[in-house]
């Protein structure tokens, strides 16, 4: 097949027309919010696509999360014993009995049945958040896989505040992202939909049928 | 010809159902409505496009180094990438990739270039069962109908021929035409395929050279999901789909959504830079990119043509499209349909197959006021109506001057060879304008629905001469 590699560089070499020298990039305004205001846009944009969240203090996270699931019916919760909420999510419930989480640190091929057809939730950190769209970003671990976000019915994210940037543009320049990029990036903005029939829109297609977002806060 | 037959006849039935005319109406006036209010901003709007046409540009003026640059950072993250000159090619690049991993099942994201590969047939024909997994092209599938519409598939179907389809493939779920069963029914259909497939693909919406990133626009989930639980990940794009820098990524993003559906960003962006790497959990173990030329490079050599090439296909242009919206996607016979098919297949497949569609236009100039990228189509429909009657064999252009008839060429001589000469052509008007009343009452079809033109008593010279205006 290099064949066809080098014949078709050396066509685009062959008939490579004079383009214009780039000019000057056209500026686009980019939003400039404070903290306060970046946490009521995300919500109204993430609303807007059927999210639910849920903006609380830092010491009411773990009490809200106990009530939503409750509420869900989550009997089944998966969560990444050792990444960035393991050790509170561990202690948020006090008698094992009652606790919802369950952990798999297998492999997807060695527990993919039970991952797609018994588990009715996954908990997972979020990277940051993008104001300007209502999107969670996250660059799945190996504690915490892409496919928790992915394949149970319902996902519940956990956003610090201060971790939402007003825009996208903002997000990868501060970051640095094109130094650092990851095996899988994902923006995420509600659950799973489509229009595909009579552009009538419908919740919950291949993904995630709820995205349950709570964006922790310092301020009480 | 015959191509010019059927597309004609097809048009003709088209316009004769009531169903494809009142399902594209409806849904065309909604995706117009749904754009429009997304960019409530104008000036944004413009400064936007200006954005995303320079981003494409630079993209194009530096395709074969970007394409050097893409391929080797995708190499260094372990993706294998895979170079087709045609589509014979490519789906043989797919097929060698089933066949290494033994797999019969491949399980497809949304991916326009497939349909452009007829990958599905080519490899049904050596036993493997490919799978559509968006719900649009899901249902599409058990219809056994190609898409007629780059982003909503199955546009054409109405909420109760679908109902009826899952009836008749599905008879033991109970038939429902409620859209949130119907699409619950598919989900559970489809989880079992995710499950079970060894092979996923899906197409590229932008490939970073700069980080060696392909980036994938989607709301359903099925995108992520065939690039993510099956062992093997088989991209396909065309080669123009990369951008330079990742930052290129957000003003695209930004414009992408909102000129297709309204939406200001779709439900997932899937960023993927590598196969799984030691010690993470899921993901596949192998990523292949297959860069699919077809014709594009010819595409490429033409100083006007070359701006097809910018489309990010979002389908604005054929929401827009008032032919397009009276005879829908299929009657175009081609992969893409609209105002963008009717310039970018003719210059794949050749303007002896498709000359006639750079005719099913109005030149309106919608097209081109709402693209994202700023693509002048009505310029490049002109160029083509030009290119498919010019004879002197120097444009790239597969096919040029396969549609002239030398009867018109000689008329349109004739009308130049007269208005170089003022005397005949004095002689000429004169002689119209005397013999006005012999001109027919009816005109065949164009007379039914209005009254027949009728010629002035004076031309407009004779007018302006007797009100003293001076010619110069
Ligand atoms: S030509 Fe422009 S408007 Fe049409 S699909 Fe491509 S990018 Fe969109």
């Amino acid at each position: 097949m290099s064949d066809a590699r080098s014949n078709i560089l050396a066509r685009l070499r062959a008939g490579k027309p004079d383009m214009p020298a780039a000019s000057e990039p056209t500026q686009i305004p980019l939003a400039g919010w404070d903290l306060h205001e970046r946490v009521r846009q995300f919500r109204k944009k993430m609303e807007s696509v059927r999210a639910e969240v849920h903006v609380t203090p830092r010491e009411s996270w773990l009490a809200l999360l106990r009530r939503l699931v409750a509420e869900k019916q989550i009997s089944t919760l998966l969560y990444a014993p050792d990444g960035p909420l393991g050790e509170a999510l561990f202690q948020a419930w006090e008698s094992p009995g009652e606790s919802p989480l369950i952990a798999r640190s297998e492999t997807l091929e060695e527990w993919k049945e039970e991952l797609f057809f018994n588990v009715d939730g996954a908990i997972t950190s979020s990277r940051w958040g993008i104001a300007e769209t209502g999107t969670l970003v996250l660059w799945p671990t190996p504690e915490e896989p892409r496919s928790f976000s992915l394949v149970p019915p319902v996902h519940i994210a956990i956003l610090e505040a201060g971790d939402i940037y007003n825009t996208f543009a903002d997000l990868i320049e501060k970051e640095k992202w094109n130094q650092r990029m990851p095996t899988n990036a994902l923006l995420i903005s509600g659950p799973s939909k489509t229009a595909d029939i009579e552009q009538t829109l419908a919740y919950g297609v291949h993904g995630p049928i709820e995205l349950v977002i709570i964006v922790v806060t310092e301020e009480n | 010809m015959q191509q010019r037959v059927e597309f004609h006849a097809r048009a003709d039935r088209a316009l004769h159902n009531p169903q494809i005319r009142s399902n594209f109406r409806y849904a065309m006036d909604g995706l117009i409505d749904k754009r429009k209010r997304s960019f409530p901003d104008l000036d944004e709007l413009n400064r936007l496009r200006l954005r995303c046409a320079e981003i494409r540009v630079n993209a194009l003026s530096k395709l074969p180094e970007l394409l050097e640059q893409l391929e080797a950072c995708c190499t260094k993250n372990g993706i294998q990438v895979h170079w087709a000159e045609t589509v014979g090619e490519a789906n043989r690049i797919v097929l060698d990739i089933m066949n290494r991993h033994n797999a019969k099942l491949l399980i497809k994201g949304k991916s326009m270039v497939s349909e452009e590969m007829e990958l599905n047939h080519y490899l049904e024909q050596q036993g493997i069962e490919c799978l559509e997994s968006d719900l649009g092209e899901y249902i599409l599938q058990l219809a056994g109908e190609p898409p007629s519409h780059i982003v909503a598939p199955a546009i054409h179907k109405s909420r109760q021929q679908v109902a009826q389809l899952f009836k008749e493939k599905f008879p033991d779920i109970p038939y429902s035409d409620d859209v949130d069963r119907l699409t619950r029914n598919a989900r559970h259909i489809l989880r079992r395929k995710f499950y079970e497939a060894p092979v996923g693909l899906s197409g590229v919406n932008f490939a970073v050279a700069e980080t060696g990133t392909i980036c994938l626009v989607e709301n359903e989930g099925n995108g992520r999901m065939c690039t993510t639980i099956p062992p093997v990940h088989i991209a396909v794009t065309g080669i123009e789909k990369v951008v330079e820098k990742l930052s290129d990524i957000p003003p695209l993003l930004s414009i992408l959504p909102r000129s297709a559906t309204g939406q200001h960003i779709t439900t997932y962006f899937n960023m993927i830079t590598s196969p799984r790497k030691p010690g993470e959990k899921d993901g596949p173990d192998e990523v292949h990119l297959v860069l699919l030329d077809n014709g594009r490079s010819r595409i490429y050599e033409d100083q006007e043509l070359i701006a097809t090439l910018r489309c990010i296909r979002c389908g604005a242009c054929m929401n827009h499209c008032p032919v397009y919206t009276r005879i829908g996607g299929h009657a175009y016979g081609t992969t893409i349909p609209g105002p963008i098919g009717s310039i970018l297949e003719p210059q794949k497949a050749g303007l002896d197959r498709y000359g006639d569609l750079p005719t099913a236009s109005t030149l309106c100039g919608a097209c081109g006021e709402v693209c994202p990228v700023r693509i002048p189509i009505p310029a490049l429909l002109n160029r083509l109506r030009f290119e498919r009657v010019r004879q002197d064999h120097t444009g790239v252009t597969r096919g040029q001057g396969s549609q002239r008839d030398p009867w018109e060429a000689r008329i349109w001589k004739g009308w130049s060879w007269m208005h170089a000469n003022p005397a005949i052509y004095r002689l000429g008007i004169g002689l119209a304008a005397g013999l006005r009343w012999m001109l027919p009452k009816r005109l065949g079809a164009w007379t039914r629905v209005r009254s027949a033109p009728r010629l002035a008593a004076k031309s407009l010279h004779k007018l302006a001469r007797e009100k003293g205006l001076d010619h110069e």
